[in-house]
């Protein structure tokens, strides 16, 4: 068994007197696509929000390839490989898609107190930028400002930032929000190409790309894990059918066991 | 130790601290519900002390002025937030920051053409303007009393209004929460004009204090508009209560500083450094107690809760 | 390959107007000199000088977003780093200058550790703060003048090098100083230390997420622009020979502000032009009527209200509608 790349233990937070997270375990191991499923308000992004660094628990430790990080804020985590994507589009909007990317690329190229050098003459950069939205097939909107691309173009080019500091982990919080059949489609298989190269936890509503790409599926219910375990399990787990009732995409399942 | 000199001060920092509430409160009550950063509150304080002057000319009677310059100050920052303020709540805190900077180069020339560019002083009536005996041999000008007693006074009927009234509860609910009293079906307009006529009222009673002490002066407004939001710096933005202990505690300390930090400081350092370091430090006491707090607690004594 | 967010287009009027206006202040003292009229030669020293301040300014709050009400701290404490020595008899600007830049940097650093803690308008009114923090420490110096001012003497004095005692060599100290002020800041915000301060500005909480400890950045841009404004202040002691408290205080700061956003922020040029306007409108309102602050009010609350592009955006949108017409 592969040593665990991300390791949460106990994880606790509440608001006042709502318990957003309550003693959440889990585990992503190299290579793999771990998803966390649950209704609205279980608590999902919470708890990405808490992996991030933007926010701390009440208790608990998060570890990150064996280092505790619990205490480290948000840009630290970031710098030792873990990359997110927002679930409401978070993007430097009054700059180019290019720019927005070559940010992210700037990042990971050591520090940026660099004072003299005009950064959009830098060739690395710039490639490096380029190479980024290529991946994700927004290349001819480099010189767009950000706020005039489209929702499923600012999905995209959130996956594209998260990539470029070419993190070792990502944490992706519903990317397919709001994005159409096709784009969704897309962006699945797009994912599925990463598999193995990146981990990733992935937070989803969309069913289809939840069982089209996890290799682990962990379910949570007003912040607390309900299940875990391989996605044929998950669909035949008795918990989370109730959790989900009125679910077609679980009652159904799909494909021989 | 100088007792009456102690006694005296502090009762002068209680002064002075009630009249920073008066400010204060509807600067924080203003920038709690409305979002709203008023620079342009310190013109409000100078045009009530300047409106009371002539009022007390004309009148012949200090208490009268004031009944009547209270409601005409009201209704200047009513016609205030009906011309300008009210365009910029959507707006974002430099925009506040600087129509209202524009509006107090307004007033400060406004007031300049109507009363010229000395000072107005105020003529206390006679019962008023003598001293009391607080404390055996210890003397307290009676103005400075009634000051202090206008002060505590309007604290005790804010605290009231705002946590025995529907207006008070609106308020409450506003401060934390705006979409959520629009919903409510409360008209929301309505609501931020009578606040932001509530806070002139105020600013306007706390110029009317003070100018039989310093007079009325042009740009009167313009330094103590900081004091006030040192005060509600540290006492938490939104918070009338955080104003109220913020605002004692500044005075007290800014005063009492003055007086005594020479006398603290020769006890560490030589006679002569500290009577020339004194006035300076003592200067800088409250923005040096505003930055100690800020180090511990961020947002103030009592931060704003939800938003 | 080249990304350049700027068209042509944005390109073309505004530098042109700028290229014009900077000739026009080259010439200016042969002109002058020609006419023996030293009052343009004044108004344009200090409209260079404010315009160097106001360059500053922009650079942490039309790129960087920080909405400092604190920056006329700095006109101060420069002007005092030339007085302060000069009423002890050093009249080396080879001394004074450095200590203007390096107080003024040293100021930034602690208030700005502190204030940089905090958002919004937090941030505003603790800067605000500061700055009235700095006037009263001035003002209750005795020794230098309180609250009458200091007076200056001989102005700095760089070895014979050259010499700013007269009208013309202030002049061309202050133009090349803001040559050179201009290009600097034109090669920070272009930097890539530029484009994280202008990511921090646009949204900080993805800036954190991909790695940047915005604060550290921010903190030194904010030091940066201190230290700028620093030397402004020591050209400033010099051209007036006198210092007074006034200049520090934060309506100052907001004189500095209203320059900016009239301008434009966040344009390289804009605040030259907005430094320009304030003090040819200064000049030219005060000559109508003593009640000119109301005028001035007023203007601001309307460029407030309904231009908040600037002068910038004006031209710009001139030069938009001026090559429609051509094509």
């Amino acid at each position: 068994m592969a040593q665990a790349l991300l390791t949460v233990d106990r994880l606790y937070k509440s608001f006042g007197g709502v318990t957003a997270t309550d003693n959440v375990d889990l585990e992503v191991i190299p290579g793999e696509i771990h998803a966390i499923i649950g209704p609205n308000g279980a608590g999902k992004t919470t708890l990405v929000t808490l992996l991030s660094g933007e926010l701390r628990p009440d208790a608990g430790s998060v570890r990150f390839d064996g280092r505790a990080i619990t205490a480290l804020p948000a840009h630290a985590r970031a710098r030792l490989g873990i990359a997110r994507s927002f679930q409401i589009t978070s993007l430097m909007l009054d700059m180019t898609a290019l720019d927005n990317v070559a940010l992210a690329v700037q990042a990971r190229s050591g520090h940026s107190f660099r004072f003299w050098a005009d950064a959009r003459r830098d060739r690395d950069l710039a490639e490096a930028a380029m190479a980024g939205l290529e991946a994700v097939g927004l290349a001819d909107r480099a010189g767009q400002t950000a706020r005039a691309l489209s929702h499923g173009e600012h999905r995209l080019l959130e996956i594209a930032m998260a990539l470029s500091t070419k993190p070792r982990l990502l944490l992706l919080d519903e990317p397919m929000a709001g994005m159409g059949v096709e784009e969704a489609q897309r962006m699945i298989g797009f994912l599925a190409g990463l598999k193995g190269e990146k981990s990733m936890l992935l937070v989803e509503h969309d069913m289809d790309a939840v069982f089209a790409l996890a290799d682990r599926i962990t379910v949570l219910v007003n912040g607390r894990v309900i299940a875990s375990g391989p996605p044929e399990a998950i669909r035949r787990d008795d918990a989370v059918r109730r959790a989900y009732l009125g679910d077609e995409a679980v009652a159904d399942g799909g494909g021989a066991g | 130790m100088d007792w009456t000199l102690f006694v005296t001060q502090l009762l002068n920092g209680l002064q002075l601290g009630v009249l920073l509430f008066l400010l204060a409160s509807g600067l924080t009550l203003i920038f709690g519900i409305m979002d709203f950063v008023n620079l342009a509150h310190g013109s409000l304080y100078m045009v009530g002390a300047y409106l009371c002057a002539t009022l007390t000319q004309a009148t012949d009677s200090f208490v009268l002025a004031i009944v009547l310059a209270l409601p005409l100050t009201a209704l200047i920052g009513l016609a205030v937030e009906f011309v300008v303020i009210r365009r910029l709540y959507a707006r974002d805190h430099l925009d506040h920051v600087l129509a209202t900077f524009g509006l107090i180069l307004c007033f400060d020339a406004a007031v300049h053409l109507l009363w010229g560019p000395e000072g107005m002083a105020i003529r206390l009536p006679e019962v008023l303007d003598g001293q009391v005996e607080i404390l055996p041999g210890i003397v307290f000008p009676t103005f400075r009393l009634l000051i202090i007693g206008v002060g505590l006074l309007v604290a005790l009927g804010l605290y009231l209004v705002v946590t025995r009234t529907r207006a008070g509860m609106l308020i409450r609910a506003g401060a934390s929460n705006r979409t959520m009293i629009s919903a409510l079906g409360v008209d929301i307009q309505t609501l931020f004009t009578l606040v932001f006529a509530a806070g002139a009222a105020m600013a306007g009673l706390a110029g009317m204090m003070i100018a039989p002490i310093t007079e009325a002066s042009i740009g009167m407004g313009n330094e103590i508009i900081i004091v006030a939001f040192v005060v509600i710096i540290i006492g938490g933005i939104g918070s009338i209560k955080g104003a109220f202990l913020a605002a004692v505690l500044v005075g007290l300390i800014d005063t009492m500083g003055r007086s005594f930090l020479d006398t603290l400081l020769k006890l560490f350092i030589s006679d002569q450094n500290a009577e020339t370091a004194a006035p300076a430090l003592s200067a800088m006491l409250i923005y040096i107690l505003m930055a100690a707090i800020l180090a511990f607690q961020p947002q103030g004594l009592f931060p704003p809760k939800g938003r | 390959m080249q990304r350049d967010m700027l068209s042509p287009l944005d390109w073309k009027p505004k530098t042109w107007a700028m290229v014009v206006g900077l000739a026009l202040l080259a010439l200016l003292p042969g002109y002058v000199a020609f006419t023996e009229d030293t009052f343009y030669l004044d108004l344009a020293s200090r409209l260079m000088i404010l315009g160097i301040a106001a360059v500053s300014l922009n650079l942490i709050l039309g790129h960087g977003g920080m909405i400092s009400f604190g920056h006329a701290a700095y006109l101060g404490i420069g002007a005092y780093s030339v007085g302060i020595p000069a009423y002890y008899e050093i009249h080396d600007g080879f001394i004074q200058i450095p200590i203007a830049v390096a107080c003024s940097a040293l100021f930034a650093l602690i208030t700005g550790a502190i204030c940089l803690r905090t958002k919004g308008v937090y941030f505003i009114m603790i800067t605000m703060a500061f700055t009235q923090m700095v006037f009263f420490a001035f003002v209750s110096i005795e020794e230098y003048g309180g609250d009458d001012g200091l007076v200056i003497e001989l102005r700095s004095e760089f070895a014979g090098l050259f010499d700013i005692e007269g009208a013309t060599g202030l002049y061309y100290f202050i133009f090349a100083s803001l040559l050179a002020t201009l290009y600097l800041v034109h090669r920070i915000t272009r930097s890539r230390f530029g484009m994280v301060i202008e990511g921090a500005r646009g949204n900080e909480r993805r800036m954190h997420a991909i790695g940047y400890d915005t604060y550290r950045y921010r903190l030194v841009c904010y030091v940066i622009a201190g230290a700028i404004c620093g030397f402004a202040g020591a050209l400033l002691g010099n051209f007036t020979n006198f210092i007074s408290p006034e200049m520090m205080d934060w309506t100052a700061s907001g004189e500095l502000i209203f320059m900016v956003v009239l301008g434009g922020t966040g344009t390289l040029f804009g605040p030259i032009l907005g430094a320009a306007a304030f003090v040819l409108l200064e000049e030219w309102l005060s000559a109508i009527t003593i009640y000119w602050h109301f005028l001035f009010g007023a203007l601001l609350i309307l460029v407030v209200l309904f231009w908040r592009g600037g002068l910038n955006g004006l031209i710009d949108w001139i030069g938009r509608a001026a090559w429609r017409k051509r094509s």
